[in-house]
């Protein structure tokens, strides 16, 4: 793959193929793509905000207010749709959003002429969809990192005067920051290759890297244009596992 | 705080749940366009019924992810005993080369097989869907028996070769009995792995040998009717079960149960 990113076109038939860099100017020529590089990049940092802040709480509210057999079964609930086809899960947010759809139908049964909530086809629609998919590997590792926090700690902390502000900025979110980080890493590189949620949810505003590079391999045909954006995506990726790989064996060996 | 946590939670579930719950209705709703006055009907499924396309490339599906178990759980079983119980040079590099699978986006996994099996003369198709598949299905095997075998003895096949067994016989009679709730959890993963991957299949399928997602993908993009969530609640109620039954099996949390 590395070696086609270099070719000038897919070698099939008789067109003469050359070895060239052009590929990797991509986003000189073609500036428009610099803009949809900031729509993944926009639409990653989002996702994985919102999952961090969502799933953060809810690990914290599973580790600490729940026990026993209840706890089981409701980390099996929260993980059981992640392991479900990702695709039929992004295609069922569509009845969700439209226009006319789900949300609307429920607000307009509380208010008849409500206007219409549905934001299909649209950024938030595509983040939205995203959090939905990623949501429970910040709930995990979040999860793995609290439970190991010994409740005695909070309790002297509390007894000692500590606002419940000051537990959580002081001693939960920087002892569970090695499961904020790889959750955030473990959502935040899938997201900026991901092409199905922005085609589903995004339709004409869900151009993606990750669309781009599928059109690249099957509309447009120009493998080797798409091998050089899903290297420049890799590069990014093994990037971010670098920068943080200490965090990262830190929280696999617990 | 606690009751305000347990809201919290039931609000989570109902955000995971609510869009599932949403098709699984629509597929019982009459109109097309999922209009909603609902009204009660078994339209879709019975189009279903008749939908060639679609029932092929599910039982493609089921067939390859069937396929994909047992090759995957075979080399992942033999490469997680390796690893774990034999010690040699390149060991922790084997671990580390195992995950890149599980964390690279799937999009460049898919289009990097596409373009190697292209240049190899493997080409697209059944075949090449189905080494994708269990390659992306072996590092979960290796995962899951790896974590089952951490959590049996050594002593125990030692002992048995103390007493005159051959390793090999040992490791038939004593370990592996031992591993099977791990193996069969294992197959399960893989089958479910497998089962809903879509984007390897996407760039490896031609079209006689699609599978589900893939076809219920082209589906929505080309103006969908609601076949699509007839065959999408099957899929997922599916992959539920499975994954529900490895959960029973495979027990992930007994790990530290037991110790």
């Amino acid at each position: 793959m590395f070696g086609f990113s270099f070719l000038t076109a897919t070698p099939m038939g008789n067109k003469e193929i050359g070895f060239t860099l052009k590929n990797y100017r991509v986003f000189a020529d073609q500036p428009y793509l610099l803009g949809v590089a900031w729509t993944s990049l926009s639409i990653g940092l989002w996702t994985t905000a919102i999952s961090a802040v969502v799933g953060f709480l809810a690990a914290l509210a599973l580790a600490k207010a729940t026990a026993g057999r209840v706890r089981e079964t409701l980390l099996i609930l929260i993980l059981l749709p992640f392991w479900t086809n990702g695709l039929v899960r992004v295609f069922s947010w569509t009845m969700v959003i439209r226009e006319g759809g789900f949300l609307d139908w429920m607000v307009r049964s509380v208010w008849a002429d409500a206007p219409s909530l549905g934001f299909l086809y649209s950024q938030p629609a595509i983040v939205l969809g995203l959090v939905h998919g990623y949501l429970p590997y910040m709930v995990l590792t979040c999860y793995i990192a609290l439970v190991s926090i010994d409740d005695a700690v909070i309790e002297a902390a509390a007894s000692l005067g500590a606002r419940w502000w000051t537990i959580l900025a002081r001693i939960l979110i920087p002892m569970a920051m090695p499961g904020l980080v790889s959750g955030a890493v473990l959502i935040f590189v899938p997201v900026i290759g991901s092409f199905m949620e922005p085609r589903i949810l995004g339709g004409t505003v869900g151009v993606t890297l990750g669309t781009v590079i599928e059109d690249q391999f099957t509309q447009a045909f120009n493998w080797p244009l798409g091998a050089a954006l899903s290297f420049t995506i890799l590069a990014v990726v093994l990037a971010v596992f670098a920068t943080f790989s200490g965090v990262l064996r830190r929280s696999a060996t617990i | 705080m606690r009751g305000l946590a347990r809201v919290y939670l039931v609000v989570i579930l109902v955000f995971l749940y609510l869009p599932i719950a949403v098709m699984i209705t629509m597929g019982f709703n009459a109109s097309p366009l999922y209009a909603m006055p609902f009204s009660f009907s078994t339209d879709w499924y019975s189009a279903l019924a008749g939908n060639r396309k679609l029932l092929s490339a599910g039982w493609n599906s089921v067939f390859i992810a069937a396929i994909v178990a047992v090759i995957a759980t075979t080399l992942g079983t033999m490469a997680a005993v390796a690893l774990s119980r034999r010690s040699f040079r390149g060991v922790t590099l084997l671990k580390i080369l195992l995950l890149p699978p599980i964390a690279i986006p799937w999009l460049i996994t898919g289009t990097a097989m596409l373009v190697f099996f292209f240049w190899t003369g493997i080409g697209r198709g059944f075949h090449a869907i189905l080494i994708g598949h269990v390659a992306l299905a072996i590092p979960y095997v290796v995962l899951v028996v790896g974590t089952g075998l951490a959590t049996i003895r050594v002593d125990l096949e030692e002992a048995a070769m103390s007493l005159g067994t051959p390793p090999l016989a040992a490791f038939f009679r004593v370990t592996l009995p031992l591993l099977t709730p791990s193996i069969i959890g294992a197959a399960l993963f893989a089958f479910a792995v497998s089962l809903d991957q879509f984007v390897v299949s996407y760039f490896l399928a031609t079209p006689g040998s699609s599978t589900l997602p893939v076809e219920i993908y082209s589906a929505i993009r080309k103006g969908f009717t609601p076949e699509i969530n007839a065959i999408s609640t099957i899929l997922l109620l599916g992959s539920m079960a499975v994954i529900l039954a490895f959960a029973i099996f495979a027990r992930p949390g007994a790990a530290s149960d037991r110790s």
